[in-house]
C-alpha cells in the first residue's frame, strides 16, 4: 500500500514538472491521472489497488458513527427505563483477527457500540471477554459483531 | 441563512448537554461498576464530541475563525475514550470488584482466576 502511494506522489510530481505548473491545483490534476495509470497497470501490483482499502476505511467510519448514536440512545434507554430490569453479563468473544492493531481497533469499536465494553483480552489475543449491559441472547450478540465489525476490519486489513 | 446555521449549532449543542445529563443520571441510578462504565464511556464520548462539533460550527460560520485544535480534540476523544473504559473495568475485575448480582452469566470470572494462579497471586 506504502508503495502505491509513494508511485501515486512520484507521478502527481512528474506530472507537476511536465506541465511546469508548480501549484496544488496541478498537484491534484497530476494525482488523479497518476490513479488512473495505477488502474491502468493494476496487473503488475503485487497487492490490490489501494483505493478499494481507502473505501473500505470510509465504509468502516460510516459503519461506526452509525453504530456509536445507536449505542447512545440504547444507554439513554436503559437509563431512563423507570423498572431496572436490564440482564447484564460478561461474555467470551472469540476472534479470527490476528494483528494486534487489528485488535485494538476491534477493542475500541466494540466498546463504542450497543451495549458492550470490552473488559479482557486473554493472553493469546483469541478470545475478547465483553460486558453487555443487557443480553438476551449471546449468539446473538457475538453474530452481530462478527457480521459487522469484524468483517469490515478483515476487508481494510486484507492486502 | 443564519437562522439556518445558528439551529444546527444550538441542535448539536442541546444533543450534547442531554447525553451528558443521561451520563451523571446512569452514573447514580445503574447498580454496579460495569454497568457504569456503559453509561461513562459511550454518552460522555459523543456527547463531549457534539459539543465540541457546536462550537467548531459556531466559530467557523458565525465568527469566520477555522479552528483546527478542535477537531483534533474530537479526534483524540475517539481515541482515549474507550481505552479509559476498558483499563477501569478490567483493573477493577482484576481487584476484585464484585459484578452486581442480576449478572446472568461471567465467563470472565474462571479466566481471571486461571491467570491469578498462574502469575502466584493469592
Amino acid at each position: 500500500m506504502s508503495l502505491q502511494l509513494f508511485l501515486n506522489f512520484a507521478l502527481a510530481f512528474v506530472w507537476m514538472f511536465l506541465s511546469s505548473n508548480y501549484t496544488s491545483t496541478g498537484f491534484i490534476i497530476g494525482y488523479l491521472l497518476g490513479i488512473v495509470l495505477l488502474f491502468a497497470m493494476r496487473r503488475f501490483l503485487e497487492t490490490r489497488l489501494y483505493i478499494y482499502r481507502v473505501w473500505a476505511l470510509v465504509k468502516l467510519t460510516m459503519l461506526f458513527l452509525k453504530e456509536l448514536v445507536l449505542a447512545n440512545i440504547q444507554v439513554l434507554k436503559v437509563v431512563l427505563k423507570p423498572k431496572l430490569d436490564m440482564q447484564p453479563a460478561f461474555f467470551a468473544y472469540p476472534t479470527v483477527l490476528t494483528k494486534e492493531w487489528e485488535i485494538t481497533l476491534l477493542s475500541s469499536l466494540i466498546t463504542l457500540t450497543p451495549g458492550t465494553v470490552v473488559v479482557h483480552v486473554s493472553d493469546d489475543a483469541k478470545t475478547l471477554y465483553v460486558h453487555a449491559i443487557d443480553i438476551s441472547d449471546v449468539d446473538e450478540a457475538i453474530a452481530a459483531i462478527r457480521n459487522s465489525f469484524e468483517k469490515a476490519i478483515l476487508e481494510v486489513s486484507e492486502s | 441563512m443564519m437562522i439556518l446555521t445558528n439551529s444546527v449549532v444550538i441542535l448539536f449543542i442541546t444533543i450534547g448537554v442531554i447525553f451528558i445529563v443521561v451520563t451523571a443520571i446512569g452514573l447514580v441510578r445503574l447498580p454496579d461498576l460495569y454497568t457504569r462504565a456503559h453509561a461513562a464511556s459511550k454518552s460522555a464520548t459523543l456527547g463531549v464530541m457534539c459539543i465540541l462539533i457546536g462550537v467548531f460550527l459556531h466559530f467557523w460560520l458565525i465568527e469566520d475563525h477555522f479552528n483546527p485544535r478542535i477537531l483534533l480534540g474530537i479526534l483524540f476523544l475517539f481515541i482515549t475514550g474507550p481505552v479509559g473504559g476498558h483499563i477501569m473495568t478490567r483493573s477493577s475485575y482484576i481487584a476484585g470488584v464484585k459484578p452486581w448480582k442480576g449478572t446472568v452469566r461471567d465467563d470472565l470470572g474462571p479466566e481471571i482466576e486461571r491467570m491469578k494462579k498462574e502469575q502466584g497471586i493469592q
